[in-house]
């Protein structure tokens, strides 16, 4: 086990270092630059500006350049945002996307599985029609329709919750960000849970639980639990991505001040250190997290385990 | 599937005898169970009548897209003067600008998914079809792409290319294929082992051939079903692009955009967020309904 981790962990450095190249060249391919937006800006200062951002120099060297100083941990000054460095606009943003994703995250699975269990275990009932159709809708209406919808009743027509900003994350004010964002999870992961379940139940060694005689609630924790959550393990790294992208919006819509204004804000003016600094966060997030949901599968699955040799 | 379907083996032999060809009774036993599926059936029809409806009502409707009357702003939906959705902050007909934004994203779900259709398949087939190392090389590169935040991706894309619609249309289907490619890659290796390729090798075919004639025809059940759930997703990320801004652009118009603009007024002016996230739901559900319907009616048991 130890070894795959390694493993694993040696092809993510050139992973990164692909995506981090392939997203540089995509970038600096890209007409205009990042001080367009400033119409009044006098051509020296201008040229001053580019100089001192090294932006004059060819491609190749600017990639040199930005390789090494991210080998040091620098991800460079953002162009944009004046007198902030991407590192430190990353630490603005980060905890916040943090708190609402990993919360969503949890909630998601928390009530995804629980309602996904109940349908399984209610196969064919109304409960389970009425948890199935309610997964359809979540699936149906995104994230950024739930949203403002939220926020008109609960924010402005019922008075209960704030209708936006973050309030250093006060637990009023996550309550409508962390439902819009979690809503399609739980339905995706109730639907997965429920198959789960589903095939688990239908096969021998369940069957042998219930032949010595367990009560039904035994089997289901004791037996059927560990294995019906194998497919969702698989799913949690898709789910972390969606959480991300999702929070995009959700942010915007909610005026949070997480990571995802930055990255919008950043790719819209060209601030080219801001951007590369999010992707490689979030790319190092994923690659992390897909190791992670590898390693639960080996724990809980012993032929993936024996993979890992 | 019905309680009175035959057994794989049964159904196999007694198609051979109807139709002949055991290919071409795959599909009409699918269709037969498809035809079924009543909640598939019933998406498939509503959504032709949403696609219809997207290409005839901006053209038929009196109001154009573009069309401001500066006396009814905001006007709640009426019956008067065929404002039936109501009008925006601009006075323009909502209702012909959530079918003219149907159009858009329709047209955007289906090209987008194309793109992605074409090249996931040559990937997946072609990775498939070769094996060895450069089946390994190829699936590295998809698994290196897969950790990619992708619709981080997409949003370097369109504001590195510009907000082109076109554009757009690339973006999206050059990020969606990985999935495609995957499952491309699997069904081909699968076939890759039954009898009449090994024969189709035996007689000397050469490899395109093999590919074009075997491999591509055996693994459409599950592309097919994939397309049809890729559909919608790819309609949520151009209503999500457009969304932020970097989608659609005015005075052209999608759901998305739609949806964006009346999420801004949505306490004053309700309707403007109903109507157009009513009918992306709408969409969403058929295109769900359908590809479960396919999913059962091509995989049965």
């Amino acid at each position: 086990m130890i070894r795959f981790t390694l493993r694993r962990l040696g092809i993510a450095v050139p992973t990164l270092f692909i995506i981090v190249t392939a997203s540089f060249f995509l970038m600096h391919t890209a007409p205009g630059g990042p001080f367009d937006a400033e119409a009044n800006l006098e051509p020296e200062i201008r040229e001053n500006l580019i100089a001192a951002y090294d932006l004059d120099k060819p491609v190749t060297t600017q990639y040199w350049l930005y390789l090494n100083s991210i080998a040091r941990g620098d991800f460079g000054p953002s162009l944009v945002y004046a007198d902030f460095t991407t590192t430190e606009l990353i630490a603005f943003g980060l905890p916040v996307s943090v708190k609402l994703g990993a919360t969503a995250m949890l909630v998601a699975v928390l009530l995804g599985g629980f309602f996904g269990i109940v349908a399984a275990l209610k196969k064919n009932q109304l409960l389970d029609h009425l948890i199935m159709g309610l997964a359809m809708t979540g699936i149906a209406v995104p994230g950024f329709v739930v949203a403002p919808v939220l926020s008109l009743v609960f924010g402005l027509y019922l008075n209960l919750l704030p209708i936006a900003g973050w309030n250093d994350g006060a637990l009023a004010n996550m309550v409508l960000p962390v439902t819009a964002l979690a809503l399609p999870q739980i339905a995706i992961i109730a639907r997965l849970m429920r198959g789960g379940m589903l095939e688990v139940l239908g096969s021998p060694f369940v069957r042998t639980a219930r032949a010595k005689g367990l009560s039904e609630s035994q089997v289901v924790i004791r037996h059927v639990l560990k294995s019906a959550v194998i497919p969702l393990i698989g799913y949690l790294g898709p789910a972390v991505a969606g959480i991300m992208t999702g929070s995009l919006i959700i942010e915007m819509i909610f005026n949070l001040p997480g990571v995802g204004q930055y990255f919008v804000q950043g790719a819209l003016n060209r601030d080219y250190p801001l951007v590369m600094g999010i992707v490689i966060i979030y790319a190092s997030a994923i690659i992390l997290l897909n190791l992670l949901a590898d390693l639960a599968y080996g724990v809980l699955d012993p032929r993936v385990r024996k993979s890992f040799q | 599937m019905t309680s009175g379907d035959l057994n794989p083996m049964n159904s196999k032999v007694i198609g051979d005898a109807i139709a002949g060809s055991p290919s071409r009774s795959l599909w009409h036993q699918a269709g037969r169970r498809f035809r079924h599926n009543r909640a598939a059936m019933t998406s498939l029809w509503v959504l032709a009548v949403i696609a219809i409806t997207s290409l005839l009502v901006p053209a038929l409707w009196p109001h154009g897209i573009e069309d401001t009357y500066w006396d009814s702003i905001l006007v709640p939906p009426t019956l008067e003067n065929f404002h039936w959705f109501g009008t925006d902050a601009n006075g323009r007909d909502l209702l012909v600008r959530v079918f003219y934004g149907g159009r858009i994203s329709l047209t955007i779900g289906l090209l987008t998914t194309i793109v992605a259709l074409l090249i996931g398949v040559t990937y997946g087939a072609i990775a498939g079809f070769s094996g060895g190392r450069t089946d390994s090389i190829m699936m590295r590169f998809v698994d290196i792409m897969y950790s990619l935040p992708l619709l981080f991706f997409i949003i370097i894309l369109v504001t590195v290319f510009g907000r082109n619609i076109y554009l757009v249309f690339v973006a999206i289907g050059a990020v969606e294929w990985l999935t495609m490619s995957r499952i491309v890659r699997g069904q081909t290796l699968s076939v890759m082992e039954k009898e009449y390729v090994e024969s189709a090798i035996a007689i000397g075919l050469p490899r395109s051939a093999i590919l074009t004639r075997y491999i591509i025809p055996n693994v459409l059940g599950p592309v097919v079903v994939y397309v049809t759930l890729l559909v919608p997703v790819n309609i949520i990320i151009e209503s999500y692009l457009s969304f932020l801004g970097l989608g659609v652009q005015e005075p052209l118009t999608s759901w998305g955009l739609l949806i964006s603009q009346g999420a801004g007024q949505i306490d004053s002016a309700p309707w403007l967020l109903v109507f157009p996230a009513t009918m992306l739901a709408i969409t969403m559900f058929c295109f769900n309904f359908i590809g479960d319907g396919l999913r059962d009616a091509l995989d049965p048991g």
